[in-house]
């Protein structure tokens, strides 16, 4: 898509030279002026020129579906800010929570209301690291969209252009893990992989009808074993640990001198990095091993940028006071451990001692079948910090699944808990959300009913299952 | 060759060392969990004696029992967990190929792989599972060379010289989409290779026809040789089980056919994603299914019809369904599916299972699938007394084990994840660094 566009600098100086030489080859001061005035006026609206950068692109057309206004009643409502209120009164309109409370809490007496005696309440739950869309299933060569594995550092991939919205893994994530908003990695075979994208989880028929609006963009980088093998089994740069750090550190500088520029032309790339030193997209690092964590602070403190969250934090345990120190995320499953070098520190405790120190636990899944259970990793990692005397309240734990991540993301003045003004994305839970025995019974994004256990027909099923075996299965 | 030496003088010491003696242990006010389906009984005892299990139920039936009191304190006290289709014991990180002996897609054997050689007992993984209540697992090299994965074991996680209870206890062939990719690319070639190697598996039984094959070939691979048609010898005799990787309907009735021409086969399925849609004829061949318990999604064009309900609507139909431990993300996982399937009974149009059958599908079911009926995943007099005491309900996703006893004796439960645990519990270097402590 080409549009006009204004006047610039670099046209008027190329247009100055070319009247220069006009005049040397002896034309008259009056058609040298009058050719100059047309030139410049030719210049002024060049004819082809992209949108201009950092102007909104692929723009969300996400619009909240229709909802009507709606209380639940009589719930144990977790607010995702670690407070619990019992028999709970949660009222959304208009997309937006209304009112929540205990259960005075006055609600109209025209408006549907859902009796959620035995039941309990949380914010939408988020997903910090996920792969559907990019990965998704069927998981055939053809849909491996998530790593474009051709260069180490690649931060000019969107992954928002990898994403097929037919992911059945979608409603799997809606309807069994009470998903409501998530993000989209790039894979961790580059340094740096390239842009996140956050998406609203709702069925569309394109990325733009599930993209946040308003959401910022993430890069994804990697530490450690996976860009040094994939490309130093290429014989290339980087092969070593010290390598995927010298390769960061050179491409950082690249964009620093590229911000400097003023009359530097257009980079994909180095326009996703500046962002990043502009503190407008948020770095979201893969890094297992908390040496290594260690150092990437270092390197963001030489550069200037600032980690949101680590990923894969399987050591993240080992420096709880750092992460704190730093206001980093630790994104963490509760159990993995052990499929690689990186991994074999994995201890169950991990979310218990970093919540002990004081530094903010996110609950991820990067993983099409646990993201369907967030709340039963979260509620696994609860337990071992019980059995040593680390009481971490349930209201707490929630927060590690809604509000942590949504702050992680850039979120959390839109959505992550449930407060007057943010946007309706509310779980009713069938029991005790931290339960093996609970489901979602029902799912709210922004206020409209996309999800209602009770209901088949809101079970949504994707264009690929349609004729297939099972098409609209309780799955 | 002095390396070689020391090997050997190190398998001597293990061998001369004399297995722990069995303990026998009477547990009181438990929760008592049979693993047979049934409920738990409020209040009950458990007593082992001489390693084995000689009551189970309520206190007012108990015996007089010996050895070592436990006082459960009303907690669940069930059977060990039995864990099928794992690597346990032949893996330490699976990305790091040197620790790896699950895998042996380079060798020119297949089905005369032995996973009881290759077995460590004291692998960390071994450890891990034991401390999360699983005490006795079927393990086995996975299909990587050809559609054969090699012999399976039945093995104990007490860590000891011994861990080998069952060698050679099942053969695996893959059926589905990776048989017909390691086969050369269609599931016909996968049939033509079983049907091949069973063929001649008769013949060197002396059943039928006169053995011809000194190897099947492909290219520089080795699909069949001699050696491995040997080791199908006792697949087809029905003495060995054969597991048969399937997903798709229509290959698990290509596998339940396979019964029409090797009468003697003894057939279990596992993975079974589309089980659901044949559980009738699942049923009928009476045919035992090691099925995944919460695959849900069309991860690959076999499991389109894939569903929680998968397991639950199965075993309605009457087949005997055991979870599937190769599909998680590690079979301590086990007793977390169990409980997603309990959950499962209160959404509308799914099919869950009862608390006790859910159990049973981690405990007596696996463990009857694997030849060990009666012996392990239930208290009953006469079983193995590997009994295990919770933290909590032990479905639940939380719960571990507070003591494992296998044979009847009390495990240790610290493995290095244990160990990391106990050294970060502070992160206080103020007087020396954490290296110190331990």
């Amino acid at each position: 898509m080409y549009r006009e566009t204004k006047w610039r600098a670099r046209a008027s100086a190329l247009v100055t030279l070319a009247s220069a030489l006009a005049l040397i080859a002896g034309a008259t001061v009056a058609e040298a002026k009058d050719r100059k005035k047309k030139d410049e006026e030719a210049a002024e609206a060049p004819a082809f020129a992209a949108i201009k950068a950092g102007d909104p692109v692929f723009p969300s057309t996400y619009k909240p579906y229709p909802g009507v206004a709606t209380a639940i009643r009589g719930a144990t409502v977790y607010d995702g800010r670690g407070k619990r209120i019992e028999n709970g009164v949660v009222f959304m309109s208009g997309g937006k929570i209304v009112a929540v409370g205990g259960p005075d809490t006055p609600i109209p007496a025209d408006i549907a209301v859902f009796d959620g005696a035995g039941k309990f309440v949380t914010p939408g739950i988020i997903d910090i690291h996920s792969h559907l869309g990019n990965y998704p299933s069927p998981g055939v060569d053809a849909h491996g969209d998530g790593n474009e594995a051709t260069a180490p550092t690649t931060p000019e991939v969107w992954a928002e252009h990898s994403v097929w919205p037919q992911d059945p893994g979608f409603s799997r994530a809606l309807a069994n893990g009470g998903i409501t908003s998530l993000q989209i990695l790039p894979g961790s075979a580059n340094l740096m992989g390239g842009r996140s994208v956050t998406l609203k989880n709702v069925p569309a028929r394109t990325m733009q009808g599930m993209k946040f609006p308003g959401a910022p963009y993430s890069m994804k980088m990697a530490c450690g074993e996976n860009p040094k093998r994939v490309y130093g089994d290429r014989g290339r740069m980087p092969s070593t640990r010290m390598g995927n750090l010298a390769v960061n550190r050179e491409t950082w500088l690249a964009a620093i001198d590229y911000a400097n520029d003023k009359k530097a032309k257009r980079d994909l790339a180095k326009e996703t990095l500046v962002g990043v030193l502009k503190g407008e997209i948020l770095i979201q690092n893969h890094c297992y091993r908390a040496d290594e964590m260690a150092l990437v602070l270092d390197m963001a403190k030489e550069m200037g940028y600032k980690v949101a969250a680590f990923h894969h934090a399987v050591e993240a345990y080992k420096i709880g006071d750092l992460l704190r120190e730093n206001d980093v995320c630790a994104a963490i499953w509760a159990d993995w451990y052990g499929f690689k070098m990186e991994s074999y520190d994995g201890i169950l405790e991990n979310a218990a001692f970093l919540q002990r120190e004081g530094a903010c636990v996110v609950i991820h899944s990067d993983d099409a079948n646990d993201i369907q259970r967030l709340n039963q990793e979260a509620a696994k990692a609860q337990a071992a910090g019980q059995r040593l005397g680390i009481d971490i309240p349930d209201a707490t734990v929630i927060g590690w699944l809604t509000y942590n991540p949504a702050k992680a993301m850039g979120l959390e003045t839109m959505t992550g808990s449930l407060e007057t003004g943010k946007m309706a994305d509310v779980v009713l839970w069938n029991g005790d959300p931290l339960s093996v025995y609970s489901r979602p019974e029902k799912v709210w994004i922004d206020g409209a009913l996309m999800f209602d256990a009770l209901n088949p027909k809101t079970r949504p099923v994707s264009d690929f299952e349609l004729g297939q075996p099972g098409e609209g299965d309780v799955k | 060759m002095k390396r070689l030496l020391t090997l050997a003088a190190s398998a001597l010491a293990l061998s001369a060392a004399a297995p722990a003696m069995a303990q026998d242990v009477t547990i009181t006010n438990a929760r008592v969990v049979i693993g047979d389906g049934s409920d738990p009984v409020e209040g009950g005892t458990v007593v082992v004696t001489g390693g084995k299990v000689v009551y189970a139920g309520p206190a007012s039936g108990a015996p007089a029992g010996g050895g070592t009191p436990v006082d459960a304190k009303g907690a669940y006290v069930t059977p060990g967990i039995f864990a099928t289709v794992t690597t346990l014991g032949l893996s330490d990180v699976s990305a790091v190929s040197e620790t790896e002996d699950s895998r042996a897609a380079a060798s020119p054997f297949s089905a005369s792989l032995d996973a009881a050689a290759a077995i460590n007992p004291v692998s960390q993984h071994i450890l891990v599972h034991r401390a999360a209540g699983i005490t006795r697992a079927g393990t086995t090299t996975a299909p990587t060379g050809s559609i054969f994965a090699g012999q399976g074991a039945i093995i104990d996680l007490d860590g000891d010289a011994r861990p080998v209870v069952q060698p050679r206890a099942f053969q695996m062939v893959d059926l589905g989409e990776n048989g017909a990719r390691l086969a050369g690319g269609s599931r016909s070639a996968a049939h033509a290779l079983l049907r091949a190697g069973l063929r001649e598996a008769q013949a060197l039984a002396g059943k039928t026809g006169t053995p011809q094959t000194t190897e099947i070939v492909k290219d520089d691979e080795v699909l069949l040789s001699r050696f491995d048609a040997e080791a199908l010898v006792p697949v087809v005799t029905g003495k060995q089980k054969l597991y048969v990787a399937a997903e798709r309907a229509s290959d698990i009735r290509a596998a339940l056919a396979l019964k029409g021409e090797f009468a003697s086969l003894d057939l279990v399925l596992v993975g079974a994603a589309e089980g659901w849609l044949v559980a009738g004829e699942i049923a009928a061949a009476r045919v035992l299914v090691i099925a995944h318990g919460l695959n849900d999604l069309p991860e690959t064009f076999e499991q389109l019809g894939a569903t929680q309900s998968n397991a639950g609507r199965m075993m309605r139909a009457g087949v005997k369904v055991a979870i599937n431990a190769d599909s998680l993300q590690n079979p301590r996982r086990l007793q977390q599916v169990a409980g997603n399937l309990v959950a499962l009974n209160r959404i509308p149009g799914a099919a869950g299972m009862s608390w006790g059958q859910a159990f049973a599908a981690i405990s007596s079911v696996p463990a009857e699938i694997s030849g060990m009926g009666g012996k392990a995943g239930v208290l009953k007099p006469g079983a193995f007394g590997d009994v295990v005491i919770w933290s909590e309900d032990p479905l639940e996703a939380g719960a571990v084990p507070t003591q494992v006893f296998i044979g009847g004796i009390r495990q240790d439960l610290t493995s290095h994840q244990s160990r990391l645990r106990d050294r970060y519990r502070t992160l206080d270097e103020s007087q020396r660094p954490e290296a110190y402590d331990w």
